[in-house]
């Protein structure tokens, strides 16, 4: 009698918490329309970023008076009151020659965020040409057994992106093959972990300049009668090797610090060595190591546009220096839109990342 | 020879300094098809002798005898229900039953081992929450998901620590009757660890009660001759019933009035006086 009344209930739960499940993991809330949850939803956060605007309209426009007046007196006291005037009257028309170069206004940002964009349409589509054009030569190339000829045009910033996500992609990649493999036997092995202890503390506060110098000695002498693009590989194995301590440590920890209960299940059913692994100690550290992996990425990002910058190989670091060492009017805000971007990105990224977490994680709800 | 055999069997955890003896000089033997339930206080070490028969401790004394052959590591004669269900919570019921099966029998094929999963699920009544987590189901469901993972490999003896410790006694009834149904069906040894007297007298042929630790051993074991299946309505008429109940909780109080007075130390206090703040 109690039997049925409880299997009836269960099975009409079983679907609902599925969907419960289902809207869990894709981390969507369920919309409410209650006044106070708007207002703490989107009113609150719309009013914060209009805010910030202000601020930074007001900051960057009284940095640009410092600057003018500054410009202005300087011109007095070398030239005289004529070029002061001038210059004065210059500022005031907004001369592109004569504009004090400071940190640029919101709509200055949001101006060269359009002129980037426009930028790339313009070259996309002079890639496009490009490729008309050369279609019919290249075949013939190729046929002949020649490498085709290809744009080597100045990349737009939009090719600048997806040519840093491709070298975070691949560094992130390679620090995944390397740490977690090596994280899992060093985390099953006492002794292993005694022994690799000291060499993981002192290679993991090393700067990230410190490895690109010494991937840069290595990659330089190994490619050396090669004509491949060494600088991606540089700047890859860099980032790779910069970011893959926080998993190499957190895969260790999960797999050495399985709970006690799950090791006695797998030595009451006899499991083999390997099945214990693959069965037992791996799923009950996913967790962990994806928390690991999560960092891992995001140092990544972070790094790699201390590198690229450093590496000169293409991508929104470099993008950043040489807008920098440009000097033109833009340049700054050129500088800042780059920086909403890689924030952005950084944001984007550590999210998917965090959808996957909690995806693996079966007793949900990872830290924010 | 019986089935069972512990002699003079000592365990202790730590070295040195450190070294505490949980359980010391415990003789116990139980036959063929017998159901034992051993009962004690918390913390008195019945997890300890569980897990050392079961293999997954050795002795630091004495010796462990199955079948007449000495324990020397977990075994799939014996299974086990582990006081925490120690279910795998990534797993759901089906798979965490399915893992036990396709262990205990290699060879099996595929649809052998879902057929084997599907009825010993069905056996406890979990079929439709077959496919859910751990995390999803109540103490009382998780209890008989480990119940289904140990006998669905078909064990020789089953262990039980403490299985229905953590279940409201309306629960615990209803598990008591299942467990028993399953038992009696073809009579398998059973050994219960209990917290509960009433319990023991229910579900056991004889009751034993492991003393308090440290040094913890077995005391004088108490028979319970009443027919099977047992109502526990009508137990509570039985004069015999009655007589063993009050036996055993009264050899169990002394025992815990020892236990006080054992660690009733007196502390001297200082002689302190007020001090005077005036003068
Ligand atoms: N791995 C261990 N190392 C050291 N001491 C331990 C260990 N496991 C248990 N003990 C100690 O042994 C004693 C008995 O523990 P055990 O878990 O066997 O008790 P129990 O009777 O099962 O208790 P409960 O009723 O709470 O489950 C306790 O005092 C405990 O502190
Ligand atoms: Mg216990």
């Amino acid at each position: 009698m109690k039997q049925s009344v409880t299997v009836s209930k269960t099975a009409d739960l079983k679907v609902s918490s599925a969907l419960k499940i289902l809207v869990s993991r894709l981390n969507i809330k369920a919309p409410k329309f209650n006044p106070n949850t708007i207002f703490k939803k989107v009113v609150v956060p719309i009013l914060s970023i209009l805010l910030f605007i202000g601020l930074w309209h007001v900051g960057a426009r009284s940095l640009y008076n410092i600057e003018a007046d500054f410009k202005i007196e300087k011109a007095l006291a070398d030239q005289g009151q004529a070029a002061a005037d001038s210059m004065a009257a210059c500022i005031a028309s907004g001369d592109i020659s004569c504009q004090p170069n400071t940190l640029p206004s919101p709509a200055q940002v949001w101006d060269s965020f359009n002129t980037l964009i426009a930028d790339h349409q313009v070259i996309s589509a002079d890639k496009l040409a490009f490729k008309d054009k050369t279609a019919a030569l290249n075949e013939k190339r190729i046929a002949e057994g020649k490498d085709p000829i290809t744009y080597t045009g100045r990349p737009s910033f939009v090719d600048q992106i997806f040519t840093s996500l491709k070298t975070v992609f691949a560094g992130f990649l390679l620090a995944f093959m390397i740490a977690v493999p090596i994280g899992i036997v060093i985390g099953l092995s006492q002794t292993l972990r005694n022994s690799f202890n000291w060499l993981i503390q002192v290679f993991k506060p090393v700067s990230p300049v410190v490895w690109l110098l010494l991937v840069f000695m290595i990659v330089k002498t190994m490619t050396k009668d090669s004509n491949q693009d060494s600088a991606f590989i540089i700047s890859f194995i860099s980032v790779g090797l910069c970011a893959m301590w926080a998993t190499l440590v957190n895969t260790a920890m999960g797999v050495s610090s399985v709970d006690k209960d799950y090791i006695n299940v797998a030595k009451v059913l006899k499991l083999k060595p390997l099945q214990k692994v693959f069965k037992v100690i791996l799923p009950s550290s996913l967790p962990l190591i994806f928390t690991g992996l999560r960092i891992t990425l995001s140092v990544a990002w972070m790094v790699l546009i201390a590198i690229e910058l450093l590496a000169q190989s293409p991508g929104l670091g470099s993008f950043v220096w040489e807008e920098f060492q440009n000097g033109a009017n833009d340049s700054n805000s050129k500088i800042i839109v780059a920086m909403f971007v890689i924030g952005i990105i950084g944001f984007l990224l550590d999210r998917i990342m965090l959808t996957i977490q909690n995806m693996v994680s079966f007793n949900k709800n990872a830290a924010t | 020879m019986a089935y069972l055999e512990l002699n003079n069997v000592c365990k202790t955890y730590g070295e040195g300094v450190h070294a505490t003896e949980v359980l010391s000089d415990i003789n116990l033997s139980i036959e063929e098809g017998e159901f034992v339930a051993i009962v004690g206080f918390t913390g008195s070490g019945k997890t300890t002798l569980v897990n050392l028969i079961n293999g997954l401790l050795k002795p630091t004394g004495g010796e462990i005898l199955f079948k007449g052959k000495a324990v020397s590591g977990t075994s799939h004669e014996r299974g086990v229900i582990f006081q925490n269900y120690s279910l795998l919570p990534w797993l759901t019921v089906g798979q965490n039953v399915s893992m036990a099966v396709r262990e205990a029998f290699p060879n099996e094929k595929r649809k052998a081992v879902k057929e084997r999963v599907a009825q010993y699920v069905e056996m406890v009544g979990l079929t439709p929450a077959i496919s859910k987590r751990p995390k999803e189901l109540s103490g009382g469901m998780r209890q008989r998901v480990a119940v289904a993972r140990a006998l669905s490999m078909n064990p020789e003896m089953i262990i039980m620590d403490e299985p229905l410790g953590a279940l409201d006694a309306l629960t615990r009834g209803n598990l008591q009757d299942e467990i028993l149904k399953i038992w009696s069906k073809d009579r398998r040894t059973a050994l219960l660890i209990t917290n509960d007297v009433d319990e023991g007298l229910y579900m056991a042929d004889r009751i034993i009660p492991l003393r308090p630790g440290p040094r913890a051993t077995l005391g004088p074991e108490f028979k319970i001759d009443i027919e099977r299946p047992r109502d526990k309505t009508e137990l509570n008429d039985n004069p015999f019933y009655k007589k063993t109940r009050n036996a055993i909780i009264e050899y169990l109080m002394s025992i815990g009035e020892e236990r006080k007075t054992v660690s009733g130390k007196v502390y001297a206090l200082p002689e302190l006086s007020p001090k005077s703040f005036v003068a």
